[in-house]
């Protein structure tokens, strides 16, 4: 019996979700008294790999394989079920991205496992009971679901548990499996990926806006302040459906949900749908000229106040800041 | 003619304010608004708009009691075809995939739709198990579909940016913003949708692998704390040495 931990590459690097989720399998395998074993597909640099040891990876298992270079789901499932087969884990973990979604179902049913997707917590084992709290309601409320079968499925909601230092051997192996021709139906043909942009799902500054801005041209003040913080771009839905902003940036309810450090809502009102999304943050800062919008409610700080007055004068002041720290 | 399949689920209105009963057991139903998934819809406008004008047919299939009826008959309004609905509770998404796989190998289809999670218990699991169970490629978050032929392309959400691929039909795919507009019913869907064919089946026995124990909602969070608009400096005072979130 063991964990064992999806380390997920983006072009050939490993992200902070990833040594969010090595950290989170390594207080698994603690709870179980056991080992945590990573797996890494696609081509990643050797120290790379070892540098899993410091999250408490015992052991690495690296498959590099020309046809999994890049991601293909139906593989990737395969590899990382047979991993868990040959290495004995009970308890399998990924990171809750867009590729961690695709491949925790498929190895559920591999496995013939309870998949317990979207968790904010350690598991707790209770009287022979393993529960994981998880989000519901798209962020609206959380549920303690129960797994009940002997093989467990956990994907990591990013940001939502620290990076933790460890000392573990972090020792590389090759790992090869057969992969069967059916696996590779869906061929890769384009990825755009930008590079000087903030991922939303993974960031841990959020600047939003809403229709308070006005229209598209003025997200030029948007892009600067997150760009100065470091963080990544958001907004409303009405600002999406316009067409001002891509859909990838919608957060709420039936858009995506991000549970950043600190969200910063610039001219949103604050919409039931809206605050679904953005409840997970840990610090909410509401910027709005309407003292009554209800996104005060939900907000730790908040200025009432013009958006076109009070974002040059807040972009400034970081400019400010940046310039003392 | 191609053949698509549309799974739906019956969820509470965006709108809901969620509370629970029963020592926070049970999701509180009471007063509540049930709708289709606004992602379900999303693939199915983009299934009718595949099928337009005759190029083939679009069944919705839903598993849930008598009470997501009406949901379904939206679906028939909407535009589907025809429906089927596999009569049990929906348990956990194992035994919902399970069920409509089951459904599937008796009755293939050249495509497989869902949205790319429900609202209510945001697994984005269904695309996935039924590509599992179905030995088919599954791509879990898509914001584009076209099809062509036998071959369908599909733009997959990647973090900061997007995937393109192509997969040889069938396979099942998740539908995401992007993909298409919702679609309204106007009144001739609404009228043929009564008489549409809703085909209720059993479902079949199978052992699930996950429950929900309990509920809650967010801790509430404390009194706002305004900053002067003149002076932002002070927020970001506050926000490096009270929140350290800077």
């Amino acid at each position: 019996m063991s964990v064992l931990i999806y380390a997920e590459n983006a072009a050939g690097k490993f992200k902070k979700s990833t040594f969010e989720a090595v950290s989170y399998a390594k207080a698994i395998a603690d709870q179980a008294g056991t080992n945590l074993i990573a797996i890494s597909i696609g081509n990643v640099a050797a120290d790379d790999l070892a540098a899993l040891g410091k999250y408490g990876a015992e052991k690495v298992l690296n498959v590099s394989n020309d046809k999994l270079k890049n991601f293909v789901n139906q593989a990737y499932a395969s590899v990382i079920a047979e991993a868990a087969k040959a290495k004995g884990a009970d308890i399998v973990v990924l990171s809750n991205s867009f590729s961690g979604r695709g491949l925790a179902p498929r190895i559920g049913v591999k496995l013939h496992a309870g998949v317990a997707d979207g968790a904010v917590a350690l598991p707790v084992l209770d009287g022979g009971k393993f529960t994981v709290k998880k989000t519901a309601f798209s962020g609206k409320a959380f549920a303690t679901v129960e797994l009940t079968s002997a093989n467990k499925v956990i994907a990591l909601t990013p940001n939502s548990y620290k990076v933790v230092e460890s000392s573990a051997a972090g020792q590389v192996e090759d790992f090869t499996v057969e992969t069967k021709e059916s696996d590779f139906k869906a061929m890769i043909k384009d990825i755009v990926r930008s590079t000087d942009k903030v991922s939303l799902p993974d960031a841990e500054i959020v600047v939003s806006a809403g229709r308070g801005l006005k229209g598209p041209e003025n997200w030029g003040m948007v892009e600067e302040l997150a760009g100065l913080l470091g963080a990544a771009t958001a907004c409303s839905k009405p600002v999406s459906d316009a067409g001002w902003r891509p859909h990838s940036e919608h957060v709420g309810q039936t858009g995506i949900a991000v549970s950043p450090n600190l969200y910063i809502a610039i001219g949103i009102s604050g919409a039931i749908q809206h605050l679904a999304g953005v409840s997970s943050s840990k610090v909410i800062v509401v910027i709005n000229k309407d003292a009554e919008a209800p996104f005060f409610k939900v907000a730790d700080y908040g200025i009432v106040g013009d958006a076109f007055e009070v974002l040059p004068k807040l972009i400034d002041a970081v400019k400010a800041y940046k310039a003392s720290a | 003619m191609m053949k698509i399949l549309v799974c739906i689920s019956n969820v509470p209105d965006t709108t809901t304010k969620i509370t629970f009963t029963d020592n926070n057991t049970q999701f509180n139903t009471n007063g509540v608004q049930f709708i289709l998934n606004p992602w379900d819809e999303i693939a199915l406008a983009r299934a009718i708009e595949l099928t337009d004008g005759g190029k083939g047919t679009v069944t919705v299939i839903n598993v849930g009691e008598t009470s997501t009826d009406a949901t379904i008959r939206k679906a028939l309004a909407i535009g589907a075809t025809d429906a089927v609905r596999i009569n049990a509770k929906p348990h956990d998404a194992w035994y919902v995939a399970y069920q409509i796989a089951e459904y599937v190998k008796a009755n293939p289809f050249d495509l497989i739709l869902t949205g790319k999670e429900s609202i209510d218990y945001n697994g984005s699991k269904i695309a996935g198990m039924l590509g599992e169970l179905l030995d088919l490629p599954s791509v879990s978050i898509i914001k584009k579909l076209d099809v062509d032929g036998t071959t369908g392309t599909v733009e997959r959400e990647i973090e900061g940016g997007k995937e393109v691929l192509t997969i040889p039909l069938p396979f099942v795919a998740g539908t995401a913003e992007g993909v298409a507009e919702p679609k309204i019913p106007n009144m001739r869907g609404i009228m043929s949708a009564r008489t549409k064919p809703l085909n209720v089946v059993e479902a079949v026995d199978v052992k699930t692998f996950s429950e929900v124990i309990s509920y809650e909602t967010p801790a509430p969070r404390g009194q706002v704390t305004l900053v002067d608009a003149g002076d932002p400096a002070q927020l970001l005072e506050l926000l490096h040495t009270q929140a350290r979130v800077i």
